[in-house]
């Protein structure tokens, strides 16, 4: 019984690594390839190797003439960080409103809230794109950011409003007893206590803007305005098959930022993901 | 004396009620200006208009004119997007099974008391953080290509392999691997599941001798169909508007022979390339109506298999 359970114990955990290496090889390869020779990429599917090189990060950095990957990077960077900061403070703004405060309409509010979150954003796209064209926005970081600067996101105020819900009124009560008026209770009691909640909004609305190639795609159209997905697809393009080293390179690169925010965050980013249904 | 200290107080507070629900709505109204902007200016706004657009020829620098039924009667003579809808429905029909069927086998063969439980649900999860980037897109149109790794590995058993990028009937199925391939996610989901369902039940059930299979039939599934659903709705509405990974793999073209034509990838070539922007209106609210009824149908048949335990109460 005990060893027969052992042995079933074993074998489980075999498995799951044996398939857990099945998945994340061709990960692994690509990381692997992108340090071989060139030549050596395609001669074996073994991620060992006996010569590495930095040679295809050294060539893929250098995209087109006076272009590098560093300014993709910067205007990625620059997109997604206003993106977060935008959403922390629009988002929680709204979300304070809904769950705290009284006021004529707030079912009425409250459900097109909730209809925002299901709809697919094709059924605004076209005249979306029509304004910010009228506007002169086409080919900046517009279109891209000032949506999020207007709560349009709106999962993330469902998701604090059910976070500043669970945090006892009794507080807000005390506050008022101290003085504090309604803005004070925003940002000295619920905030504060809504870390949680905020760094899960963070966290996903960095990976979700920095790999929004769809908005990218439609909005930003020369080089010094790309990002790194629209940069590595450029390059896609422009090596063609011929440098799959310097290709796999950047690739890597590209996911660093990503991968970086994971492992740091990890413990949010699965909690996250097991409560409240959000996915990466 | 104190009646009328105790009259004044009634007073104050209540004349302080009216006064503190105005400044309240108030303060409210503040703290949503840039969501009401934002709804009126950017989703209700262009949902309305994008609707009147679907009913015009419409090329972004004219004015749109209107051409009543035109666009949805073109559509359903249109090869290209009778192809494109065909490449959604089919990568939708395998593709969402396929993927929450691995993320729930997966999610019970962890759901147990193990060392290296947290490595395990990262190794598994990582590819649904990657998945969706321009990279690892890249990466599949490089492993099923002809030199491509599969091929590699396909030799060294002795096995032919071929381009099956390339391949009209093979393509799809690429995408769709690189779908269940980001199966981390649900499973994360399933397995806050599993943890929720009383250990007692499994217990009781061991003690009345019931056998595994009928242990997942009757315990394990039942309680948790409401996360099963969950599942299920959000995986659906994500795989209607898969773009990225089309986009790379094809070169943004869709091909080969329309084979990885996605709706999105359709919609942006009819919208963004050919500037279309009527006829692309039309195709996104034939799109929303569709995801809509499928959400709705699901939502239908779930008082059959979705079990609630306080009875459905939200």
């Amino acid at each position: 019984m005990d060893t027969s359970t052992k042995l079933s114990r074993t074998l489980t955990h075999v498995f799951i690594i044996l398939f857990g290496l099945i998945m994340l090889y061709p990960v692994l390869w690509m990381v692997s390839s992108s340090f071989k020779p060139e030549s050596l990429i395609f001669s074996t599917p073994s991620i060992f190797s006996d010569t590495w090189t930095l040679e295809n990060y050294k060539n893929g950095w250098q995209v087109v003439r006076d272009v590098t990957f560093g300014l993709f990077f910067k205007n990625s960077f620059l997109i997604s960080a206003i993106a977060v900061v935008a959403n922390l403070i629009t988002c929680s703004m709204a979300a304070y409103a809904f769950a705290r405060l009284r006021f004529p309409l707030k079912k009425l509010w409250f459900a097109c809230m909730l209809m925002t979150i299901m709809l697919p954003a094709h059924a605004t796209l076209i005249p979306q794109y029509t304004i910010f064209h009228e506007l002169g926005w086409i080919n900046s970081i517009l279109p891209l950011t000032v949506p999020k600067l207007l709560a349009t996101d709106a999962f993330f105020i469902f998701l604090m409003v059910q976070f500043f819900r669970g945090i006892p009124k009794e507080l807000d009560e005390s506050a008022i007893m101290d003085g504090c008026g309604i803005f004070q209770i925003y940002t000295k009691i619920i905030l504060p206590l809504s870390v949680p909640v905020l760094i899960t909004t963070s966290i996903f609305t960095f990976i979700w803007t920095w790999d929004d190639f769809f908005s990218q795609i439609l909005y930003l159209n020369t080089v010094d305005q790309f990002t790194v997905p629209l940069g590595l697809r450029l390059f896609l393009d422009s090596q063609g098959q011929s440098s799959w080293g310097s290709v796999f390179a950047m690739s890597v690169i590209s996911l660093v930022p990503i991968t970086t925010v994971f492992f740091i965050f990890q413990r949010y980013i699965v909690e996250g993901i097991a409560t409240t249904g959000i996915k990466g | 004396m104190q009646q009328t200290a105790n009259a004044n107080e009634v007073k104050l507070t209540k004349k302080k009620s009216p006064s503190s629900a105005r400044k309240q709505a108030i303060a409210a109204y503040a703290f949503l200006i840039p969501w009401l902007i934002g709804f009126f200016g950017l989703v209700l706004g262009p949902m309305i208009s994008s609707l009147y657009l679907s009913f015009t020829k419409f090329d972004l620098l004219s004015a749109p004119k209107w051409v009543g039924l035109d666009n949805f009667i073109t559509m359903f003579q249109d090869d290209r997007w009778i192809a494109a809808a065909k490449v959604t429905l089919t990568f939708v029909v395998v593709a969402v099974p396929t993927q929450l069927i691995a993320a729930l086998l997966v999610a019970i063969l962890l759901n147990k008391k193990m060392a290296g439980i947290g490595i395990y649900r990262t190794t598994y999860y990582l590819p649904s953080l990657l998945g969706g980037s321009v990279a690892i897109a890249i990466l599949w149109k490089n492993l099923f290509g002809m030199d491509g790794l599969i091929n590699q590995v396909l030799a060294f058993f002795g096995i032919q392999g071929q381009g099956w990028i390339a391949h009209p009937d093979y393509a799809l199925g690429t995408i769709i691997i690189l779908a269940t391939w980001q199966f981390g996610a649900s499973m994360v989901i399933f397995l806050a599941g599993l943890k929720q369902i009383p250990k007692e039940l499994y217990e009781a059930a061991a003690v009345d001798g019931a056998k595994k299979s009928q242990i997942f039939f009757k315990i394990t599934m039942p309680l948790l169909s409401p996360v099963i659903f969950f599942n299920l709705v959000m995986e659906l509405i994500k795989s209607f508007q898969v773009f990225t990974s089309a986009f790379i793999i094809s070169e943004g073209t869709g091909g080969p022979i329309n084979s990885t034509l996605f709706y999105t990838l359709y919609l942006y070539q009819k919208g963004f390339t050919q500037f279309e922007m009527g006829y692309a209106s039309a195709m996104a609210w034939v799109l929303v109506f569709v995801i809509g009824v499928m959400t709705l149908l699901v939502f239908m048949t779930s008082k059959f298999w979705v079990h609630y335990e306080d009875g459905g109460k939200l």
